[in-house]
């Protein structure tokens, strides 16, 4: 649709909210949850896309409905890539470094279906932003 | 987003506020995260004038280096007579060690098109240009991605949110030329020439693309302008130093245990990037120097470290700005070769119009090539020091005159290393092959004393039947050692 | 850019597929501001027929309507253009500041060493040509070597041999 004015695009974003909600402070519908890659071209070159396509088939093989992954950009962590972001609704957001396909598999297995931290793989951030 | 910045962070991010954060093939995502909503502002709301008012009251200066304050750039062009006016994005990421534009481009394609929207009405251009390296293939697709999906929603072509404003844009692929950074250049290229500079004035906002009132911004630029619009010129005020506002995104690298991209608010020190950000100089190596500015920039020595980052305070000590590469080097590089790898760098890249830089970045290459080799002169470190400040003084364009910083300043702190190759014949950094020092294999040696005999220095050590050893510090690489050698035991660097 | 200029030798000329010059054609005949384009159009070109010989280049002088001295001009000025064959792999040694500040030089060195040519030459094979690239911006595998779109990161000199045996093996 063209947007013609502020209203257009208020909708298109009232839409889209609970991204939002999620991937900030992981607050979304019960039981909804997204996996963010990052993918660029330094995530890319050290096997981002082996990690994306390593999750959606987990996620797949295990049934899993309600939870989605997201290609994104890079959160400027080059030494930790390939870098995940899992946002559960009702959790702070935790990312995840150097996630290679096992990891990835891991990652959906015990974060997602139990709620269990890979703690060894936590990449701790440290920024605010604007 | 949220207006509180928040003391406990090391980082604050504005330019890179959505990246990792959205999908950048979506732009839902965008718009989910206010995306659009800044353009909408100012295209319903405000007089192009006001935009330009705004921005230059935020106190937002060039990100590509030269700090030049961009509201005031876009109070030029708007300003210049004409009805065609251009507004052009250097994408052309040239710094050897630099990487925030591209992940800006990669990561959030559509905070730079909403931006570039913006700035062409506070500018009265109808036409944009994103001039972006051909070395950068999945940004170049991203982009075009963004540029069709804002097209479909009207947020590029005619009428732009009902408001009779008309911009649309597109993609000018680079081909690999430093200089093209350099903005007359690059309107040079994006006419489909040679990159070659043109004397200013006139500057571009009288007359550049096609001789028309053409403003020239970087990404990272951009990408300040839309939260700038939403949250206010006083908030982004609030930020940074007495001179810089805001923030200001780094690609921290070389002996770094952290490689990466940081974005932290100006006048934040060296130390705390280095250090609690970075995480300090890998397997216990020594802190030696940090190289920022790019071959335009200088050496900063561990005696700066804590001073506040801004364009002023860096270039009082020596170095600058430059788009944001921050290369961090510990004490097994040789400050020599460093000058040496940037001259190389900026001979190679002059477009080759002005004798000064042409000839100049030659000669000075070539003086520290014989350096490098140990055959520098004392005469050599003075015509070294004169050269670069007549190429500084005389160069038509910015690449010539600040090619001899990374000269300057190196030969400036670290002077001894000079002299240390030119009369001690010795790369102490151990990075110099020529220079290297003579060692003897332990495996071959059968201890029959023949070298020992003939070292001028006395510095081998030994006795009949026992391996010698060469004592590095007093040798003067002079060789007779290696001829007077039967076994082949003694290494040769 | 000073790049060493390249003879363009007024006899032998190369005889290129016809299928290639029609595709470039078709692709000019497209353009709208042609001059304006020729970056646009030499990139095209390179991508058809893998470099831009001294045909080429004429080729895209008569079809875009400028004197062959500019064309030659720009494709002389800018790096990522090349007048010669490249090698089947094309090996690209990352000499960005990250990069060199890794010892990037020897890397590069060992590759020469390996391969028996100097930067920027390929082999007599036509399997490998080995540059020196400016930074690709992935500083933080430096030092980074590119051959074709693969990225090899981290490289250390004692992957040299292996990585040139794995696309030597690779096309057997």
């Amino acid at each position: 649709m063209t947007i013609r004015s502020l209203d257009d695009l208020a909708k298109i974003r009232e839409e889209n909210k609970h991204k939002v909600g999620l991937r900030e402070s992981g607050q979304g519908k019960e039981g909804a949850a997204e996996i963010l890659v990052g993918m660029t071209t330094c995530g890319i070159a050290t096997g981002a896309k082996e990690t994306l396509e390593a999750l959606t088939e987990e996620i797949k093989a295990q049934s899993l409905e309600n939870v989605r992954v997201v290609p994104v950009g890079c959160i400027g962590y080059c030494f930790s890539e390939p870098t995940v972001q899992v946002n559960v609704s009702g959790e702070k957001p935790v990312f995840y470094s150097k996630v290679d396909e096992e990891k990835a598999k891991e990652i959906v297995q015990k974060h997602i279906m139990n709620k269990e931290i890979l703690k060894d793989s936590v990449l701790e951030t440290d920024y605010g932003k604007a | 987003m949220e207006n509180v910045k928040s003391q406990e962070n090391k980082q604050y991010r504005i330019a890179l506020r959505n990246s990792g954060l959205i999908d950048p093939g979506d732009i839902s995502d965008y718009i989910a995260f206010r995306g659009y909503e800044a353009l909408g502002k100012v295209l319903t709301e405000m007089e192009p004038a006001e935009v330009a008012k705004m921005v230059k009251e935020s106190g937002l200066r060039g990100r590509g280096g030269g700090g030049f304050p961009t509201g005031l750039k876009w109070e030029f062009t708007l300003k210049a007579p004409g009805d065609e006016k251009y507004l052009i994005c250097n994408a052309d990421e040239g710094d050897p060690g630099a990487f925030m534009d591209r992940s800006i481009l990669e990561g959030d394609p559509h905070s730079l098109l909403e931006a570039m929207v913006i700035g062409g009405y506070a500018t009265g251009a109808n036409n944009g240009v994103i001039y972006i390296r051909a070395e950068y293939p999945l940004a170049i697709k991203r982009l075009q991605v963004a540029i069709d999906q804002a097209r479909e929603m009207g947020f590029l072509g005619k009428d732009i949110f009902g408001s009779g404003f008309d911009f649309d844009l597109y993609l000018k692929l680079g081909a690999g030329a430093f200089v093209c950074g350099e903005e007359t250049s690059l309107i040079q290229s994006v006419e489909g020439k040679r990159g070659e500079p043109t004397k200013k004035p006139p500057f571009p906002s009288e007359s550049g693309y096609m001789g028309k009132p053409t403003t020239v911004n970087n990404v990272e630029t951009f990408a300040a302008v839309p939260p700038i619009i939403l949250n206010g010129p006083e908030w982004f005020q609030g930020i940074g130093t007495e001179t810089s506002k805001g923030t200001k995104v780094f690609a921290l690298a070389g002996d770094i245990n952290n490689v990466g991209l940081v974005e932290v608010t100006m006048g934040t020190t060296l130390r705390e990037i280095i250090f609690d950000i970075g995480g300090g100089i890998p397997g216990g190596a020594k802190f030696k120097a940090v190289q920022t500015g790019g071959p335009s920039g200088g050496v900063i020595t561990e005696l700066d470290l804590d001073t506040p980052i801004d364009y002023e305070s860096l270039k009082n000590i020596g170095s600058m700005m430059g788009s944001g590469g921050m290369i961090v080097m510990d004490d097994s590089t040789c400050m020599v070769n460093i000058a040496k790898f940037f001259l190389e760098f900026t001979q190679d890249e002059s477009c080759g119009k002005c004798t000064s830089c042409r000839v100049g970045t030659m000669r000075m290459y070539e003086i520290l090539e014989k350096i490098t080799n140990g055959e520098g002169t004392e005469q050599d470190l003075i015509n070294l020091n004169d050269l670069a400040r007549s190429v500084k003084d005389t160069a038509l364009c910015g690449l010539g005159q600040t090619a001899p910083n990374p000269v300057l300043s190196t030969m400036n702190y670290y002077k001894h290393e000079y002299e240390d190759h030119v009369y001690n014949k010795k790369c102490t950094a151990g990075s110099c092959k020529a220079l290297l020092s003579y060692s003897i294999d332990p495996e071959k040696c059968i201890g029959c004393t023949a070298c020992l005999k003939v070292c001028p220095t006395n510095c081998i050590d030994g006795k009949a039947k026992e391996v010698h050893v060469i004592r590095e510090d007093e040798c003067i690489a002079c060789n007779a050692c290696f001829e007077a050698c039967k076994f082949d035991a003694v290494i040769k660097p | 850019m000073q790049k060493q200029h390249e003879q363009l030798k007024t006899n032998d000329f190369v005889e290129l597929p016809k299928e290639h010059y029609e595709e470039l054609e078709t692709y000019i005949s497209g353009v709208k501001d042609k001059e304006g384009s020729l970056i646009h159009i030499l990139h095209k070109a390179q991508e058809i027929f893998g470099y831009l010989p001294k045909e080429v280049q004429l080729f895209v002088s008569r079809q875009v309507g400028i004197p062959a001295a500019k064309v030659y001009g720009v494709v002389s000025f800018y790096s990522f253009f090349t007048q010669k064959p490249v090698g089947k792999h094309k090996i690209s040694v990352c000499m960005g500041t990250a990069c060199f500040v890794k010892k990037a030089e020897k890397i590069l060195d060992a590759f020469a060493a390996e391969l028996g040519i100097n930067k920027g030459e390929t082999t007599e094979d036509m399997l490998f040509t080995l540059r020196d690239v400016r930074c690709v911006g992935a500083c933080g595998l430096a030092p980074v070597v590119f051959v074709g779109d693969n990225v090899h990161g981290h490289v250390a000199v004692e992957d040299v041999k292996d990585i040139i045996q794995q696309y030597r093996k690779g096309d057997e």
